[in-house]
């Protein structure tokens, strides 16, 4: 991130052909066209919010992974590869696959039981209202925050690959996001999410197929990277049994228990901005459906993420380097060689399509999170605590006003980030501390029946308040890596994990505690809400091939596949 | 996903790919008549060609089969 601001003076990458403009331009009109047309769709509260609940496995599914696929993912994962080499791929498998399975067959029965609008609602049923305070607040403050980072990415993106104006950027972003999000509601944002998955497979898969080719296929780019690099980037476990074997100066225990057991499940499974879109399936087994499927078209990211990183390594002649280096040689960074990729291979018409690919996700990633703080921002905050009593017809319009003035709060972050750039570091550490105490909390309240309201609210504000803690601890003595993340040799990512890992650690220790130690809810209140207590429809009527087990065993399957044959 | 007389998604998507697959398959036959000077790597490939041509295919096929009013979903 802090790679793509400092570059933002360094010349253009790629210039665009008549037919490119073109093509990015009918995305956009194409993207407002299904807003306006969907408005007529969007009348009720359920309809605006929550998409009619109506939404197929697939759509449900494809939105769920789309609303994830924005930011700087492509580009800064591809970033990643290029640094890190094949390392960078645990955070598409260990890293979604187990926590998207495990949201799919443990934890969706009882979001959709229950019939919550949204993660806070959720946990206001199970713990009460001063958690869905802490959480709705929290979360909101932080959705339009990184709204803004979004916004403020992407335009920073573009005015590196195509030289456009920053101002010009944003303006047109955040315009579009704001009519069709606050026209069609969640609905809008997840047609809209679907369509752009479709247009980054279609912009991006070109270009690990081409690289392939020209690198002789697989062996042929391990051979080249071997010899560029190291024979270890092609390696995705066996360089982690020591920190400093591997260049992420990571351990197997962080990739295990703080990425995969941790984070990942904490994100998967809690973070609203991507839940909220499984929430919208039109029934219990769609709702389980869309996490598999989502899960089953995650493993294939890093076809066009992680490989073009790679076969940057291999093909590229211009030798890509970190940000300080490359801002004193003028030079080429990391977080480059996609559009490099792109360039490289792209000719008029193609190229139009893989830039309308990176805006297409870009805009996915920012509209999940205007969606998600709608949502949350009326019906966990506004409706909670300041009007109770208000119509459906107000609460859709306090959502349509609230889109507006959630993209408005987030083009004002964007400017602030570009002033302050070290805010988009503090807000993205920010955001992690509340998504690992926050699986805690919601895995204990799901399968535990005896935690309480006090040990749910103490748990979490604990969890937050240890992981901020360790956060400033390292920051103030940068000695205490060794304590936090185990190793004086562990790198950012990897005191993440283990600040997640311990976070959430001394969440479930201090809910587990003062749950103890307080009085429990009689089971019938607890029904739907927790295992044990909950009827979870049966699926014996359903054939096995419409089964989610069934499913999530395939992708079970396949997952440790990958892992094994790039071990 | 529809409801009543609307529109299917995937009918959206269809367009998509059928107006961005029929554009890039133009530039691409123009490029083969008018090779261009500066070329990118495997030009020789025409990969604009045939990736225009398969997403103009399945953009097609998804307007078809999609089509408002035959109650697809």
């Amino acid at each position: 991130m802090t790679l793509l601001l400092a570059l933002a003076g360094t010349p253009r990458l790629v210039h665009l052909s008549p037919i490119d403009l073109i093509i990015i331009v009918f995305y956009f009109v194409l993207v407002l066209a299904i807003g306006f047309y969907l408005k007529e769709q969007a009348n009720t509260g359920e309809d605006f919010f929550m998409a009619g609940r109506e939404m197929t496995a697939w759509i449900a599914g494809l939105s769920f992974l789309s609303a994830n696929l924005g930011s700087l993912e492509l580009m800064g994962w591809a970033g990643a590869s290029y640094q890190y080499g094949i390392l960078a791929a645990h955070w598409y498998w260990i890293g979604a696959i187990p926590a998207m399975l495990f949201l799919a067959l443990v934890m969706m029965p009882f979001y959709y039981i229950s019939k919550t609008h949204s993660v806070p609602g959720y946990l206001k049923l199970r713990f009460g209202e001063p958690s869905r305070a802490l959480s709705s607040v929290s979360f909101a403050f932080m959705t339009v925050l990184m709204s803004g980072i979004n916004m403020y990415s992407m335009a920073l993106v573009l005015k590196i690959v195509l030289g456009w104006d920053i101002n010009f950027s944003i303006l047109i972003s955040s315009v579009t996001v704001a009519i069709y999000v606050a026209l069609g509601g969640l609905r809008s944002a997840i047609f809209n999410e679907v369509l752009q998955f479709i247009l980054i497979w279609a912009g991006a898969l070109l270009i690990p197929i081409l690289g392939l080719i020209e690198a002789g296929g697989w062996s042929g780019l391990k051979a080249r990277i071997a010899t560029n690099a190291s024979a270890e980037y092609t390696h995705l476990w066996s360089t982690l049994g020591r920190f400093n074997d591997n260049p992420m100066g990571i351990h197997w225990t962080g990739i295990v228990f703080g990425l995969g057991a941790i984070i990942s499940m904490g994100y998967w499974t809690t973070d609203f901005l991507v839940v909220q879109r499984v929430l919208s399936a039109k029934d219990l087994r769609a709702a389980k459906m869309a996490p598999i499927i989502g899960a089953g078209f995650k493993m294939m990211v890093p076809f066009i993420v992680i490989l073009p990183g790679l076969l940057g390594l291999a093909l590229l002649d211009t030798k890509l380097v970190g940000e300080t280096q490359a801002i004193a040689t003028n030079g080429h960074s990391y977080n480059e060689v996609l559009p490099l990729m792109l360039a490289r291979y792209c000719g008029p018409g193609l190229l139009g399509l893989g830039i309308t690919a990176l805006i297409a996700g870009f805009m996915s990633g920012m509209a999940g999170n205007v969606s998600a703080f709608t949502t949350v921002w009326t019906y966990d905050i506004y409706r909670a605590l300041i009007k109770k009593d208000g119509s459906d017809a107000h609460y859709v319009s306090m959502g349509r006003w609230s889109t507006v003035v959630g993209v408005a709060i987030s083009v004002g972050t964007a400017y602030l980030v570009m002033d302050f750039k070290s805010i988009m570091d503090y807000v993205q550490a920010l955001f992690s501390f509340f998504i690992a105490p926050l699986f805690g909390t919601v895995l204990l309240g799901m399968l535990w029946k005896r935690a309480t309201s006090a040990g749910g609210f103490w748990g979490l504000l604990a969890g937050t308040s240890s992981s901020v803690g360790m956060w400033a601890w390292v920051k103030m003595d940068p000695s205490a890596l060794r304590y936090v993340a185990l190793s004086p040799y562990a790198r950012d990512m990897a005191e993440n994990m283990y600040r997640a890992l311990w976070s959430c650690l001394i969440c479930a220790f201090v809910t587990v505690a003062v749950s103890l130690a307080t009085k429990p809810r009689p089971d019938a209140e607890l029904k739907g809400l927790v295992y044990g207590v909950t009827d979870i429809p049966s699926e014996a009527y359903v054939s096995t091939l419409h089964r989610p087990w069934f499913w999530a065993v395939v992708v079970g399957i396949i997952f440790v596949v990958l892992n094994v044959i790039f071990w | 996903m529809k409801r009543g007389g609307s529109i299917s998604i995937w009918f959206f998507i269809g367009i998509s790919l059928l107006v961005n697959g029929l554009l890039i398959f133009g530039a691409g036959v123009y490029e083969f008549f008018h090779p261009p000077v500066k070329q990118v790597v495997l030009y020789h490939l025409h990969a604009n060609i045939w990736w225009g041509g398969i997403l103009a295919v399945i953009g097609a096929a998804y307007c078809i089969h999609f089509a408002p009013g035959k109650g697809r979903v």
